[in-house]
């Protein structure tokens, strides 16, 4: 049986591309440019990766609080994979924010040691000065780097991700629906990001646009299974899409003038699609109740009590597309809303200088539920408790 | 069953659809569910750090290990389906207490230490175990030993690159990692089983080529493996015991203790119940996931 000799198979280790991105192994922007161009505003590239990398990061952190959760082995090894691709899309992106512009990273007074700012290339007088090639992959020698100096540094305020990444998963069905409108949006958007001015993003969303539709994927057939299954699920899948709605709204607020605007359309359609098929139906507005702000339970996988499901059911699909646009349209605030202030006025003054509305507590501002407290207190814990810690 | 003897004596494997003793069959279901069981439950003490990992780095790697083993628990359970088993009867029996998995689990994971002592000594006491295993003279789980044991060796490698990255941190950091080999060690060497004098099946294992070698010949290849790894890293390994014993050509060492084991798998561990529960939980939570997908596809057979 020499042809399967499980020593000789031991030391083959020539086989890394079997690792997902993002676990170290090899340079998934490798031959892509760092240098930032001419012309590319670096405090704009810098907080649009910034809010980018804070989706992916804090919604595959939803996705690892499934892990061993999962209904079945086969979604145990799905979910890890579409947190696993999440987690190396903001890596990368929080790396690249950090270099493009030492101004997104905490100051060292509010990171901790275990976490010390390291921006690759601080903005220089020169706005066109190559950046040292440092992608967040394959260089395990230095503890300190600009994605963890984000990642782990940064109180809520700081983070820039919308709430729909935040809130906690009551049940499967909730979980399928997020990540339907998550990976929907962010499919749509990082499509029209490819041909950005920056070679890094543009390579990262080249990337990133083959693992989304893996995960759009993933989500729709999951929604139409349930949507369509029995009475149970159906009824579970109709009350998730109904708490999903109110958190679509702030999609629409987008203050990064490098955001792609034209996203809008395709999204409705691929929701309207999937919903119809599910035989789900789209709710027509926003429930009164502004769940988007409620603070989550922070276990994953608590059962889900759902009360007003069986109210809202119906077995009339409205006209699907434009059930989207009215309940986008009608709580639009992006107009209305003061620009953002970074570096300004500090974190804290951010909010109280908002008249509060529910449409103007936006992520993208750095205004969260307290589900994102609850996240960092879990997720940077261990790295800010062992000062000076290496790892 | 001159054909499986004849099978067994070239050395080559049985495959499925070969006639094979009913004991054969049933020995192979349960090696095989208890390993897909382990892989499963073995989720559970790495995976509390996932979200916790002090790095993004780490985060990834460990995310990956898990999800990994995810996979093995799958084809295992899969292997084990070649034989006539059903996947939802043996996770049943699982979750009911009647089919065991590796008593390695119901320690706990205290602090980060212990993902990189995990690696290093469980995952590396695994693959002394497991690379045996690929030469199974049953066909599919020789096959899926191979690839699992490909990657636990790279489970290893990260594992022990993580305490290497620690010894070198703070002093904090370095009592982390003398704590969690102190606390793993002894039950890494009970992974190999009882001493052989206690070990009844070994024997008829061994006959049917299922098992190469008996358990006491691996817990000293374990130990020799072990010992210049820990002085490279700098820590002690916790048994006054241990010396170079020049005339075996081994090293001496001391007896675990094997009524700690019995306790530990007859469910009397810190953390039987709790792996239980929670595998318990998912299940059930699952349910209706599981119901609904059925009946999606039976609609859509029709």
């Amino acid at each position: 049986m020499s042809f399967d000799d499980a020593y000789g198979a031991l030391t083959d280790h020539d086989d890394d591309t079997r690792w997902a991105y993002g676990t170290g192994f090899a340079d998934p922007l490798a031959g892509v440019p760092a240098a930032i161009p001419p012309g590319v505003d670096r405090a704009a590239l810098a907080e649009y990766c910034l809010m980018l990398g804070d989706d992916a990061l804090i919604m595959s952190h939803r996705l690892q609080q499934w892990v061993t959760l999962a209904p079945e082995l086969e979604d145990e090894v799905a979910i890890a994979n579409i947190a696993l691709d999440l987690l190396g899309q903001a890596r990368l992106l929080l790396t690249r924010a950090a270099e493009a512009s030492a101004d997104v990273a905490p100051a060292p007074a509010a990171a901790s040691s275990a976490a010390a700012p390291a921006p690759v290339a601080a903005s220089s007088a020169a706005g066109d000065a190559p950046v040292a090639a440092s992608s967040a992959a394959g260089d395990a020698s230095t503890g300190a780097r600009g994605e963890d100096a984000l990642a782990f540094g940064r109180g809520p305020a700081e983070f820039r991700n919308v709430q729909l990444v935040e809130r906690a998963d009551a049940d499967f069905a909730h979980l399928v629906a997020r990540l339907l409108a998550f990976a929907t949006w962010r499919l749509a958007v990082l499509d029209r990001l490819r041909d950005t001015a920056d070679p890094i993003l543009a390579a990262v969303a080249t990337k990133a646009v083959k693992e989304l539709t893996y995960h759009r994927e993933y989500a729709a057939h999951w929604v139409v299974r349930l949507g369509d299954g029995t009475d149970e699920s159906h009824s579970r899948m109709q009350s998730a899409i109904d708490a999903l709605w109110p958190l679509l709204a702030e999609l629409d607020h987008e203050p990064s003038p490098l955001a792609p605007t034209t996203w809008r359309p395709e999204f409705n359609a691929i929701l309207s699609q999937v919903l119809t098929a599910a035989t789900v139906a789209e709710p027509a507005a926003a429930p009164a109740e502004s769940s988007a702000a409620a603070p989550a339970e922070s276990s994953a996988a608590a059962p889900a009590e759902s009360s007003a499901a069986d109210a809202s059911l119906s077995t009339e699909a409205p006209d699907a597309v434009s059930a989207v646009d009215d309940a986008a349209e009608m709580s639009l605030p992006g107009a209305t809303l003061p620009p953002t202030h970074r570096g300004g006025g500090g974190g804290g003054a951010r909010a109280a200088n908002f008249e509060i509305s529910p449409l103007a507590e936006s992520g993208r501002d750095g205004v969260h539920t307290p589900a994102l407290a609850e996240i960092l207190d879990e997720m940077q814990g261990l790295a800010r408790s062992v000062p000076g810690g290496v790892w | 069953m001159l054909d499986f003897e004849d099978t067994i004596a070239r050395d080559q494997r049985i495959e499925p659809r070969d006639p094979m003793p009913e004991a054969y069959r049933k020995t192979m279901i349960r090696q095989i569910a208890q390993h897909a069981h382990s892989e499963i439950i073995g989720m559970q003490p790495e995976g509390e750090w996932i979200t916790r990992a002090p790095t993004l780095r780490r985060k990834a790697i460990l995310l990956a290990k898990v999800q990994d083993e995810a996979g093995h628990g799958l084809y295992l359970y899969s292997a084990a389906e070649t034989l006539g088993a059903d996947r939802g009867d043996l996770t049943t029996r699982l979750i009911e207490g009647r089919q065991k998995y590796s008593s390695i689990f119901n320690y706990p994971t205290l602090t980060f230490a212990d993902v990189g002592v995990i690696g290093w000594l469980v995952d590396g006491a695994a693959i002394c175990n497991q690379v045996p295993l690929c030469r199974s003279s049953y066909g599919p789980y020789g096959r899926a030993m191979i690839r699992i044991c490909k990657e636990e060796s790279f489970h290893q490698r990260q594992g022990y690159e993580l305490l290497m990255t620690m010894m070198r941190g703070t002093d904090v950091q370095r009592e982390m990692v003398q704590d969690a080999v102190n606390r793993w060690w002894w039950p890494s060497l009970m992974m190999f089983g009882p001493p052989d004098g206690d070990s009844p099946n070994t024997a008829q294992s061994m006959a049917w080529k299922i098992k190469r070698h008996t358990n006491d010949e691996l817990r000293q290849r374990f130990v020799d493996m072990s010992v210049p790894q820990a002085v490279s890293l700098g820590v002690t390994l916790p048994d006054p015991a241990l010396r170079w014993n020049e005339e075996r050509g081994h090293h001496d060492f001391g007896t675990p203790d094997w009524d700690e084991l019995k306790r530990v798998i007859s469910g009397d561990g810190p953390m039987n119940a709790a792996r239980i529960t929670r595998r318990r939980q998912a299940h059930e939570d699952g349910a209706w996931v599981r119901a609904a997908a059925a009946a999606h596809a039976r609609k859509k057979a029709s």
